[in-house]
């Protein structure tokens, strides 16, 4: 699983720093920014999962590798 | 003031500061040079019979039964509705049309956001500030006074208010004094709810406490005397000289708060002049009040008649999570507006220049197409994209700060009284935030403190 932030859709509405603070931090404008790069660990889906369907400006994508 | 604790001390009167300049920022009352008078005149309408072509969040019937006006509207086929109050409304009902007109910045201005019977006027701080920037700003000046802001309001700014904000209410809740389980009725709307932001957001500023129910005679004049007469609003009016009366303070003792540090900050190298000041100052003083005391009343509306949310957060306290976004969505408190900036159709409604448009978030909160079952509360309800702060690049600046309060303002409430019930009556408040006013309930199960 990958995970892409549009930085540019982002408002700082802090839902997915607030629902996975191991794959999200909020800079100090209180905008997204993304920890991962590259795959997501297995036991960390479940949150991304959760971080983009909580997204109000659907700025998280989730990318699943079959 | 029916709002105000009939204990508490009456409200002040704010005197007219020395060489006073009528400032340009907020609402002057008056005039047409910062302020027009739209051609409305209420007495010509009734109560609202169809809200589809006569709309009006104004009319008393509106708040309280406002989830059900929008259901009957979007199954009626109405995704917008329309009025000719206010010199011509629309209101988007839906997810999509809400999401659309938020995130057009071409078409619809933020120019003013709060519908009543006047317009900015051709002298009020022109577009794109506007009197209250940045909820009144349009790009580019939106994005520049936004970044001045933000950082004092970043969520990680924000986490180390939340003892001051627990300690506040824990107050609160021990001046109710002897409660006697069963019998004791309180208000939790007048005697909780509507001190909580009041007194952090004037803590920020550092404005007195003691001026608590100025602030709120303030709020009530702006958001919810939207449809009375200018020169009626004295609180519009009294809301310049305090603010004024504040700067020249801070500028003579500047301290550290978010007033001296509003008079100091630069844009561009330079300061912004004491109306921008004052204006963002107003901005901060306004829209962070009514909004959560609203948000705190309607969560505890609920969890009264809900014992089963109720023991959940007791039993389950990690579910707070997502019970706190879930009281956003179903009880999102705040409609913005915007104003048509050019003739433009819209899903075939044919919007002119100057028309007001509602925003409805907490329509779009309970659309079936973006939420499943939207009418039912679901305390640990997994996806929720609620639009309660907003959509696009007006996103409630005080969001986390919001969140916050409300958090530790259920959770404090809950601890202390872990049953309770309605009441009586509660009286809903009027125009764009939606909350309850009066809220008794009645104590079946006191804590220790």
């Amino acid at each position: 699983m990958r995970v892409h932030l549009d930085s540019e859709k982002c408002q700082g509405h802090n839902r997915c720093y607030a629902l996975a603070p191991e794959l999200f931090d909020v800079d100090d404008y209180g905008q997204a920014v993304l920890l991962v790069d590259g795959d997501v660990p297995a036991e960390l889906h479940e949150k991304a999962r959760l971080a983009a369907s909580n997204c109000p400006e659907f700025a998280i994508k989730i990318l699943e590798n079959d | 003031m029916t709002d105000i604790d009939e204990n508490a001390p009456a409200v002040r009167s704010v005197p007219r500061p020395a060489d006073y300049v009528e400032p340009i920022f907020g609402n002057s009352p008056e005039g047409t040079h910062v302020w027009q008078r739209v051609p409305y005149n209420p007495a010509d309408y009734g109560p609202v019979a169809d809200f589809a072509t006569d709309f009006d969040h104004a009319d008393p019937a509106y708040n309280p039964e406002a989830p059900g006006v929008w259901k009957e509207l979007r199954e009626g086929g109405c995704p917008v509705a329309h009025s000719d109050r206010y010199g011509g409304m629309w209101v988007p009902l839906t997810h999509d049309t809400v999401h659309e007109v938020a995130y057009d910045i071409e078409n619809f201005t933020s120019r003013a956001v709060v519908v009543s019977v006047g317009r900015p006027g051709d002298l009020a701080l022109p577009a794109p500030i506007g009197g209250a920037p940045p909820i009144t700003s349009d790009p580019p000046f939106h994005g520049m006074a936004r970044r001045l802001l933000l950082p004092a309001f970043a969520p990680k700014q924000i986490e180390p208010w939340e003892p001051e904000i627990r300690t506040l209410c824990q107050d609160l809740l021990d001046r109710m004094g002897d409660i006697a389980p069963g019998e004791t009725v309180i208000d939790a709307a007048i005697q909780y709810a509507q001190h909580i932001p009041v007194n952090v957001i004037g803590r920020m500023l550092g404005f007195p406490s003691e001026d608590e129910a100025l602030f709120r005679k303030f709020v009530h004049d702006a958001l919810e005397r939207i449809a009375e007469e200018p020169g009626t609003r004295e609180g519009m009016e009294e809301l310049g000289y305090y603010i004024t009366t504040q700067i020249q303070d801070h500028h003579a003792n500047p301290r550290d708060d978010l007033t001296s540090y509003l008079l100091n900050v630069e844009i561009d190298g330079q300061k912004v002049t004491d109306d921008i000041a004052g204006g963002m100052i107003v901005l901060l003083l306004i829209a962070g009040i009514d909004t959560t005391w609203s948000a705190i009343g309607s969560s505890l509306w609920h969890l009264a008649q809900h014992p089963e949310d109720h023991q959940r957060l007791l039993d389950d306290p990690e579910v707070m999570t997502f019970a706190l976004e879930e009281f956003l969505r179903a009880y999102a408190p705040v409609t913005m507006a915007r104003l048509v900036a050019q003739d433009n159709d819209f899903h075939g409604c044919p919007m002119k220049k100057d028309d007001w448009v509602l925003l409805p978030f907490p329509a779009a909160n309970r659309d079936p197409k973006q939420f499943e079952d939207p009418d039912t509360f679901i305390v640990d309800r997994q996806e929720n994209r609620h639009a309660a702060f907003g959509l696009g690049i007006h996103r409630c600046l005080g969001s986390n700060l919001a969140r916050l309060e409300l958090k530790v303002a259920i959770e404090e409430f809950i601890k202390r009284f872990p049953r309770f019930e309605l009441a009586g009556d509660t009286r809903w408040s009027v125009g764009q935030i939606r909350g309850p006013r009066e809220l008794p309930v009645r104590i079946l199960e006191v804590a220790a403190p």
